[in-house]
């Protein structure tokens, strides 16, 4: 039976009040402070939500208002969400690094009337735009550190919304408790900005039905068990970050942990060792790309080991994925490379209790995949989309495999229309998108099928697999299927690639724009004694070109002919969100990347050896500036055979 | 700023937390400070300023005890402490950061402010052995005000970091940390911008002003960045060559011929102002 066939358990808020109930002195949500990590009971967590409501009650807010939260993980911000769920609000979070151009405009759209915000720095920001937010009437902030000086009337403490919350039930003792209890299941729990690989940001609106019935069916699923701990890291405007430290929190009883602070997530995961993880592949790739710099700064003691068994793993996970049994040498090397290197590199990561892991939000490199598996991580796919309340299918431990996503989580339907793109039909479906009814009708056809814009088809196991943005994938001019992202994964692999963007849609051969990856091309250049300034000195180096020329013929051995990368370039600064280059999420935003690089692509289709570029850099308070340089252009010769050994 | 200014208003009135009443101190035949008294506002922030070689580095060590001046008089809340040892006044509630950074380079950040809290310990050797639960607790809570500067200093993930491994501007802000592990009423800092980039000036500029309003923390800071000093002080005193030449607010100091002479008149010397 599900949790939403009960009037008692069909909202988030009420299922929090649910756990106060039945587990009140178990851990409900934890933050790291002081170097302690400092825990809520379930009851106490209920308490502080039932207070910060009556509060934001007395602050005069009402069924159907708009709370945004902004800032890094915290408890205060994760109640402020429940609490005005609980009035039947609705919570809009935002992401906490968006420029000031980009918050007013969700903040607006969204006509967000209280914000909660972090910390000084976002009060700032809060206050510099409240002129244009004709709806706003209070910020609360929590941390009060730098704010002695404020005056501004709209501010609000929220240790003191927590106050005029206990007095405001002095006189209501039943207010709270009333209002919740009105809250439906199809009461819009939250609205998520999605990030939009292309315009503005469309809020999707997902009802507590939506979050819940994801949830259910992720747990179904999945070892998940209550007291499971849980590290809230991912940015709480992204709905993957809802659904697991709201949703699957508040259903499963999973205890949410907010790390100390962004610098201190590392340390924060291996101390916590939490049971399970979801990272995005950035995140995935800057771990393996760390652990290769290490073991690069080893001895060559270390080294060796390291190398022995890292190969010795990966030779046995692609036998293992094959099917093939493993021969007892091998058995006895992996428990050896357990102890000596598995193990501690597990310990190492902060994976050491996990007992599942899953990447998404984007596809991760298959090498990259395997050498975690390898490893002993169970690094799992997971597939969503935030109109979907960020879930449509995951992989069972047995079923894992670099190349699809898994089966669809139960009581959803997937098919793929006649174009190869993936739909789908369940209870997690959002609502549509918030005062865009023109975009809604575009996503969800007529009779109910929500269009994920992926192209994707089922294998024979029935196992999805995602192909591609469904509008990304082109054709060579001579007709060869291309997707960009699966070369550009390819690319990923490397440790010096940070960022590759490759182009071919109705175009004679592949070519990609490289952002170098500056900590480990500086390691490599520090270590040849090659000076340098900056990224953009740094990418300029004939010597850096040479690397990376090397490094792309290494992922061009492992593609057909007519997909090889051809020319490149080493672009002179990093892919920006705040330039708009790329999402929150920290995916290419293609067409625009396009767009603003429509000369250098150019240069890469007329054979040109240079080209000059004028960008425009935002920085990070919102100024902008240009920038114009040569770049160089460069070619690669067809992969030879000699090459395929790397 | 509305609030600064009300917060200078208040300064000016309240009592003077530090008094400093013509002090003299000669090194061999070089005077080094001659007959120099100055007042430090009682939870306000006062910049000693001065070419180099003016007497700043020196009028400071009077203060903290490490000279004792020839003549004059060193009162902290009305008491006499010049010819206090540096570890009694430390204990009476006066900080301070040096020039060149003082840290032990070899510890972490976290021993390095439990340190700064040593003279604040009351369990010695033997109780801690024989009242291992009171030592205990004292620990605790001790520990708990270093995580407190630690919070304040945004310097939670550098915690467990040797400061040998920290570049200059962080070692400067735990050099900051260790001296409010004292808790101390008066604070002096002496160039705690020295060497910086703009960013980090910035950063301990905001840090300043925090120690100050937040904890209610006396400031005496010298500093060469005319910026920063014109910027968050109440109340400046100018020295040149051992004597004190001008003193009032930053904007009478700007226009005191004396300190114009004595930064321009030489021709180079000053900060960008």
């Amino acid at each position: 039976m599900s949790l939403l066939d009960s009037p008692r358990t069909d909202t988030l808020p009420k299922l929090l009040q649910r756990n106060a109930e039945e587990n009140p002195r178990a851990a409900g949500i934890r933050e790291k402070t002081r170097g302690v990590w400092q825990t809520l009971s379930w009851s106490q967590y209920r308490d502080h939500v039932r207070d910060f409501a009556s509060g934001l009650a007395a602050l005069g807010f009402k069924r159907g208002d708009k709370l945004s939260v902004v800032g890094d993980n915290r408890p205060q911000l994760y109640v402020a969400q429940l609490a005005a769920q609980s009035l039947g609000g609705v919570s809009v979070p935002v992401y906490q690094d968006s420029i000031a151009a980009e918050l007013v405009y969700v903040l607006n759209h969204a006509e967000t009337s209280i914000i909660v915000a972090e910390d000084q720095e976002q009060v700032d920001k809060a206050l510099l735009l409240k002129a244009k937010l004709p709806n706003l009437r209070w910020i609360v902030f929590d941390d009060p550190r730098g704010l002695w000086a404020y005056d501004d009337p709209a501010l609000r403490s929220f240790e003191s919304v927590l106050e005029e919350g206990r007095k405001f039930a002095q006189g209501k003792p039943d207010f709270v408790a009333a209002e919740l209890a009105k809250g439906t299941a199809d009461d819009i729990a939250m609205i998520a900005y999605t990030s939009g690989t292309t315009g503005n940001p469309k809020g999707a609106m997902l009802s507590h039905r939506n979050m819940i019935a994801a949830a259910e069916a992720f747990i179904e699923v999945n070892d998940v068990k209550p007291g499971d701990n849980w590290l809230s890291y991912l940015p709480m405007a992204w709905v993957g970050d809802a659904a697991f430290s709201l949703g699957m929190a508040l259903v499963g009883k999973l205890v949410a942990n907010c790390p100390e602070s962004p610098e201190t997530v590392q340390r924060d995961l291996r101390e916590l060792g939490p049971h399970a993880m979801l990272a995005p592949p950035r995140i995935w790739e800057s771990l393996l790309t760390q652990m290769q710099v290490k073991s690069g700064d080893a001895s060559p003691l270390k080294r060796g080991v390291y190398e022995y068994f890292r190969g010795l793993a990966e030779r046995c996970e692609l036998k293992r994925t094959d099917g093939n049994p493993l021969s007892l040498v091998e058995r006895l090397g992996l428990a050896t490379g357990e102890f000596f290197v598995y193990g501690p590199v597990r310990d190492q990561l902060g994976l050491r209790h996990a007992r599942w892991c899953y990447t998404g939000g984007a596809p991760l490199g298959p090498d990259t995949y395997r050498f975690f598996r390898s490893f002993g991580i169970n690094l799992k796919q997971v597939y969503g989309a935030t109109e979907a309340s960020a879930l449509i299918s995951c992989q069972a431990n047995a079923e894992a495999n670099p190349n699809t996503v898994g089966r669809p989580i139960p009581r959803i339907e997937v098919k793929i229309d006649d174009r190869g793109e993936v739909m789908l039909k369940g209870p997690n479906v959002f609502k549509g998108y918030f005062k865009q009814e023109d975009a809604t009708r575009d996503t969800i056809t007529g009779d109910g099928w929500l269009k994920t814009g992926d192209a994707g088809f089922f294998d024979k196991q029935g196992h999805l697999v995602i192909i591609d943005r469904a509008k990304d994938v082109g054709k060579l001019s001579d007709g060869t299927a291309f997707a960009p992202q699966f070369i550009e994964n390819k690319l990923k692999f490397s440790p010096f690639i940070r960022e590759a963007v490759a182009f071919g849609h109705e175009q004679p051969m592949v070519v990609a724009m490289i952002a170098i990856d500056m900590q480990t091309v500086g390691t490599w250049a520090e270590k040849r004694g090659l000076a340098y300034t900056s990224f953009m000195d740094l990418s300029r180096k004939p010597e850096v070109a040479q690397l990376i020329a090397g490094e792309i013929a290494k992922a061009n051995a492992t593609l057909p002919d007519v997909q090889q990368v051809k020319r490149f370039l080493l672009l002179n600064k990093e892919l920006e969100a705040d330039d708009a280059e790329m999402t929150r999420t920290r995916k290419v935003r293609r067409r625009f990347v396009a767009e603003k690089y429509a000369k250098v692509i150019e240069a890469f289709y007329n054979g040109g050896k240079q080209v000059e570029v004028t960008m425009e850099i935002t920085f990070e308070d919102g100024r902008k500036s240009t920038l114009t340089s040569q770049i160089a252009v460069h070619d690669l010769p067809a992969a030879a055979p000699a090459m395929k050994a790397a | 700023m509305a609030a600064t200014s009300a917060r200078r208003m208040a300064a000016q009135e309240g009592e003077n937390q530090l008094v400093v009443k013509g002090v003299s101190k000669k090194f061999g035949g070089v005077t080094a400070v001659q007959d120099v008294s100055l007042e430090a506002p009682r939870g306000g922030i006062l910049s000693i300023i001065g070419p180099n070689g003016a007497g700043k580095t020196s009028l400071l060590n009077m203060i903290s005890g490490f000279y004792k001046p020839d003549t004059g008089n060193v009162l902290l809340d009305g008491i006499e402490i010049a010819w206090k040892k540096p570890s009694e006044i430390a204990r009476l509630g006066i900080a301070r950061t040096f020039q060149n950074i003082a840290l032990f380079s070899g510890l972490t950040v976290l021993d390095n402010l439990m340190l700064g809290r040593h003279v604040l310990m009351k369990s010695g050797v033997l109780s801690s052995v024989i009242y291992w639960g009171m030592a205990q607790k004292e620990d605790i809570a001790h520990r708990e005000a270093v995580e407190e500067i630690i919070e304040f200093l945004k310097l939670q993930d550098l915690r467990k970091l040797p400061t040998s491994a920290l570049a200059y501007g962080l070692r400067k802000r735990v050099e900051l940390g260790r001296a409010l592990a004292l808790d101390p009423k008066v604070l002096l800092l002496d160039e705690p911008m020295g060497g910086m980039n703009q960013d980090e000036k910035e950063d301990m500029a905001r840090y300043i002003l925090d120690v100050n309003q937040e904890r209610g923390i006396t400031v005496v800071l010298i500093e060469h960045d005319m910026g920063v000093v014109m910027d968050i002080s109440d109340k400046v005193v100018v020295l040149d060559r051992g004597r004190r030449i001008a003193s009032g607010t930053p904007e009478e100091v700007q226009r005191d011929p004396h300190v114009i002479e004595a930064y321009l008149g030489a021709g180079k010397k000053g900060g960008k102002s």
